[in-house]
């Protein structure tokens, strides 16, 4: 129950993009066509689900105040979790360079097709953010670790990928041309954030989260209204 | 500017507006937006980051002759990583509150891709004093668009800046409040910041045709 839990709180509640804008400079460069941002998003959650339960171990048996304990009685006092940005940075390089080598010898159509942004991830705020909230957040087991990793990487494919889908549908519509191309993504993505708060009354339930839900679902009708208008505008300009 | 010349004043001003880095080259969005909630959270980080990028771009300039190109991410990295934990030691001791409410996103400014991209694309090919420059001309214009961002979204939000009520007293019905006048609580949650630079990047682009894309 536990994971079940924590999966779909990491994927809709806790949305990497949507919550706590983690890897927009990806996010926003990447979106242009569906094939990309499925590639992108896919390495997003491989590196995550690496990355987060090895950063988990580093935390829990060296940086965290008496991690050192069972090197002997005399480390026990030592906190060295000061340390943890550079030792995470550390990690996630690494990782990075590897999946880069795996890809570029398994699949080298997506590495011509994701080009410089591979080595970007190692800089994706998403994968840092992730090992960075599991030590705040202080997840309790390695496997519940690897879960937070896995099911965030799901969320922030979802979130790249249905930004790209829009933005595919969007070239068509007649946009004010100075919101054209950035503009218009800042906002879609703002609207996209409200209509996930409406998941955050997912988990709590009973009397008091139900007026909170009604407030968020008017919201989620007025963003789909928006969104249909889109729609109906492509299809016109279609016909 | 007696002090700068003509091209270097460039380096500083030309990130401020044309060549912003968040509104144009879309670098550093990632650890911005989150902490704009309040102007004086927007103003700390916009210091911090003017620390790391001007620290960090005359260290990675000075180091530009002696890094293997293979290896320099890693190196970029150990030396961002480097000043951010410093700057997250000075937030704890001094501003223990205000590092409560940026949480994460000090560490965050690591992986901001606005400094990784300054060192690659300018401190690795150019001298001292020129990348410190150009370090602090980025953090300039990525600082400008946070404070704004902060601003419209704390006096909007809870008609405060800095945390003092400017708009008059939401309880007491005093200022603008006795006008009828209500917070909009929904510029403090986290979708309004990307729709608050959206429509800045609308202001901007509407003012400066050249910055439309097609």
């Amino acid at each position: 129950m536990e994971h079940v839990e924590l999966f779909f709180k990491s994927i809709f509640i806790d949305n990497m993009v949507f919550a706590t804008f983690l890897g927009m400079c990806s996010y926003l460069a990447v979106s242009k066509k569906v094939s990309t941002a499925i590639g992108l998003g896919a390495a997003v959650i491989f590196v995550l689900g690496i990355t987060v339960p090895l950063n988990w171990l580093l935390d829990q048996y060296i940086l965290q105040e008496g991690a050192l304990a069972w090197l002997g009685p005399e480390f026990a006092s030592y906190d060295l979790s000061f340390l943890s940005f550079i030792m995470f940075i550390a990690t996630i390089a690494t990782m990075v360079q590897l999946v880069e080598i795996v890809v570029e010898k398994f699949s080298p159509a997506l590495y011509n097709s994701l080009g410089i942004f591979l080595p970007l991830i190692a800089v994706n705020c998403a994968i840092l953010g992730g090992s960075l909230f599991m030590q705040s957040r202080e997840i309790a087991s390695l496997g519940l670790a690897f879960n937070y990793g896995v099911s965030s990487g799901i969320g922030w494919f979802l979130a790249i990928l249905a930004i790209a889908a829009i933005r595919e549908k969007i070239r068509y519509s007649s946009v004010p041309a100075p919101l054209r191309g950035l503009g218009i993504t800042f906002i879609i993505t703002g609207l996209m954030a409200i209509g996930f708060m409406s998941f955050g009354g997912m988990l709590t339930g009973g009397d008091d989260a139900v007026a909170k839900e009604d407030s968020a679902v008017e919201v989620k009708i007025e963003e789909e209204k928006e969104n249909k208008t889109i729609a109906d505008n492509t299809a016109q300009l279609i016909q | 500017m007696g002090l700068l010349s003509k091209k270097d004043s460039k380096l500083i001003l030309d990130p401020l507006a044309d060549n912003n880095p968040i509104t144009i080259q879309v670098l550093g969005i990632c650890s911005a937006l989150a902490i704009t909630a309040e102007l004086k959270a927007s103003i700390v980080m916009a210091i911090s980051v003017l620390f790391v990028m001007g620290v960090g771009n005359v260290v990675i300039s000075m180091l530009r002759n002696v890094i293997p190109s293979k290896i320099r991410i890693i190196v970029q990295l150990v030396v961002v990583a480097t000043l951010v934990i410093i700057v997250d030691l000075v937030l704890k001791a001094y501003a223990y509150e205000l590092s409560k409410t940026l949480s994460v996103f000090v560490g965050l400014i690591i992986t901001n891709c606005i400094i990784m991209g300054r060192f690659e694309a300018f401190a690795l090919g150019n001298g001292l004093w020129r990348s410190f420059l150009d370090g602090i001309g980025n953090a300039l214009g990525y600082g400008v668009i946070l404070i704004i961002v902060g601003f419209f979204r704390e006096l909007l939000g809870s008609g405060t800046l800095l945390g003092i009520p400017v708009l008059g007293d939401p309880i007491e019905k005093t200022g603008v409040y006795a006008l009828g006048y209500e917070n909009n609580g929904f510029m403090l949650l986290s979708p309004m910041a990307l729709i608050v630079v959206g429509l800045i990047i609308w202001v901007q682009r509407s003012r400066n045709k050249a910055l439309i894309e097609d």
